[in-house]
């Protein structure tokens, strides 16, 4: 099958790219346009390695094929923070230890942010059911929680 | 595998016709890009159908609500007026996987793939939804109930597919609502699953029921003696007694890791009781 031409837009700039038509977008993002940022842990859709926003929405870009982002906006971990100023998550995450291996921390940081970009003032029980999908084998959840809460209440504030 | 994105319902019936049922539609795809790349499921043509319109879409008329086959369950989530007229569809909607799942997990992929756990099912069925079948004879109605017969196995024909849900204009003084068993709090298959739909007069005495199971046989079954214990009661303390046992002597289900068949027989009594009161408490106060 020959290889297909898709147009997106990609953290902000216009990406073209080609692939196969069973190639997964997860696949096309680190094999081709060279974004490792983004983890492939289960391909499943288990894991959560593999977040990222397609049209303002969370997915796992391990069940999404790349012919199927044909006229989206995608934005990945590699958007997030601004040159050298981290975004106020990956500020936080470092802060208060909330990551170890950092396998799972990509994902967990698109995720979080989605979280507060639409409800700014998440109790824990909301930010535990929006994180159900992103797992991390090594902090034990705790501080990832405290961190996004810790973000969010600093945010409110300013 | 070759990918076709149509932007219309009769090219989409098209290709899958052509393709003599070789082909696999794709909706947002969190169950075929998992069979898929498990290698169970090797098609040559995948027909996604979320560039069509009608699939895309909520809206209401006088028939009811009716529900794009497409639509992810953050779209349906996010519809305040669905929510009002069907919590029952939206919670169990809402209980498919994890955020990112709800980003793209849609209606028509969850009643199509025809697992006998699929959480939007016996919700739909409580509700007694119909779905609209494109295909190349034209447009044809089927109620839920009747289009799952098996694990993986739908009526669906050569180059049919869903296009639409159905929800039928609310009542007043109805209500609906879906409960499901999972050993987790989030991210896990239902054991049991049980919807309710009922009607109440002023009294309080219900005038119509539909209860329907997931997980306890090998299609989601709509319980017939479980509305019948309950129409014509005020679901007092021994009409929800019936119902409890008309519910557990509907299941047929099997043993796995999951849960026995004892398991399932009690806790699908037990569920369909406590929807039931939930949907008798919703329907109270709208
Ligand atoms: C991590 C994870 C957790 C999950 N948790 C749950 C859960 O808690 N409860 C639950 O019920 N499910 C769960 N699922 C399964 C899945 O997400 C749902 O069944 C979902 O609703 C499928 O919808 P989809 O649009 O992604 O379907 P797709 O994967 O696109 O399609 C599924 C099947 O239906 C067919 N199909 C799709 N749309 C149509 C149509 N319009 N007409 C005809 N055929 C069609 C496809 O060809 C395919 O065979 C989970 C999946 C994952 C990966
Ligand atoms: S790699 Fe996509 S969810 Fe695990
Ligand atoms: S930090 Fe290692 S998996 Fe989360």
């Amino acid at each position: 099958m020959p290889r297909q031409h898709v147009t997106t837009e990609v953290n902000g700039e216009p990406q073209d790219f080609l692939c196969e038509p069973q190639e997964t977008l997860l696949d096309v993002l680190r094999d081709e346009l060279h974004l490792t940022g983004t983890k492939e842990g289960c391909s499943s859709g288990d894991c959560g390695a593999c977040s990222i926003m397609v049209d303002g929405r969370l997915v796992c870009a391990c069940l999404m094929f790349g012919v199927e982002a044909q006229g989206k906006t995608i934005e990945t971990i590699e958007g997030m923070a601004e040159g050298d100023k981290l975004h106020p998550l990956q500020t936080k995450f470092l802060e208060e230890a909330a990551l170890q291996c950092g396998f799972c921390t990509p994902g967990f940081l698109v995720a979080a942010k989605a979280l507060l970009e639409r409800n700014s003032d998440p109790t824990e029980t909301e930010v535990r059911y929006w994180l159900a999908g992103n797992l991390c084998r090594c902090t034990g959840y705790d501080k990832i929680v405290r961190a996004v809460m810790d973000v969010a209440a600093e945010t409110r504030e300013t | 595998m070759d990918y076709k994105a149509p932007n219309s319902i009769d090219e989409a019936v098209k290709l899958l016709a052509e393709a003599k049922g070789a082909a696999r539609v794709l909706a947002g795809g969190t169950d075929l890009l998992v069979q898929i790349r498990a290698g169970l499921a090797k098609p040559p043509l995948v027909v996604d159908v979320k560039n069509i319109p009608e699939l895309r879409k909520i809206s209401t008329d006088s028939d009811g609500i009716h529900i794009g086959a497409a639509v992810s369950g953050a779209e349906l989530g996010e519809h305040d007026e669905v929510k009002a007229a069907w919590p029952g569809v939206v919670e169990a909607t809402e209980l498919i996987g994890s955020t990112q799942i709800q980003g793209r997990a849609s209606l028509g992929g969850n009643l199509c793939n025809a697992s006998p756990a699929a959480d939007t099912v016996p919700a739909l069925v409580a509700a007694g939804a119909i779905c609209i079948i494109a295909g190349p004879d034209g447009q044809r109605e089927a109620a839920v109930e009747h289009v799952a017969t098996g694990p993986g196995q739908t009526t669906l024909k050569n180059g049919e597919f869903v296009t639409e849900f159905r929800l039928p204009k609310k009542l007043p003084r109805s209500a609906d609502a879906y409960l499901r068993f999972i050993p987790r709090t989030e991210m896990d298959i239902a054991v049991v699953g049980a919807g309710v739909y009922l009607t109440l007069d002023e009294k309080g005495v219900c005038q119509q029921a539909r209860v329907a199971l997931g997980a306890v046989a090998p299609t989601v079954l709509l319980v017939g003696d479980g509305s019948k214990a309950i129409v014509g009661s005020s679901l007092d303390d021994a009409a929800l007694d019936r119902l409890k046992a008309a519910a557990s002597a509907a299941c047929n289900p099997i043993d796995d890791k999951r849960g026995t068949v004892e398991f399932r027989v009690s806790v699908a009594g037990v569920l369909a009781k406590r929807a039931a009161l939930i949907a008798k408490q919703r329907a109270e106060v709208n």
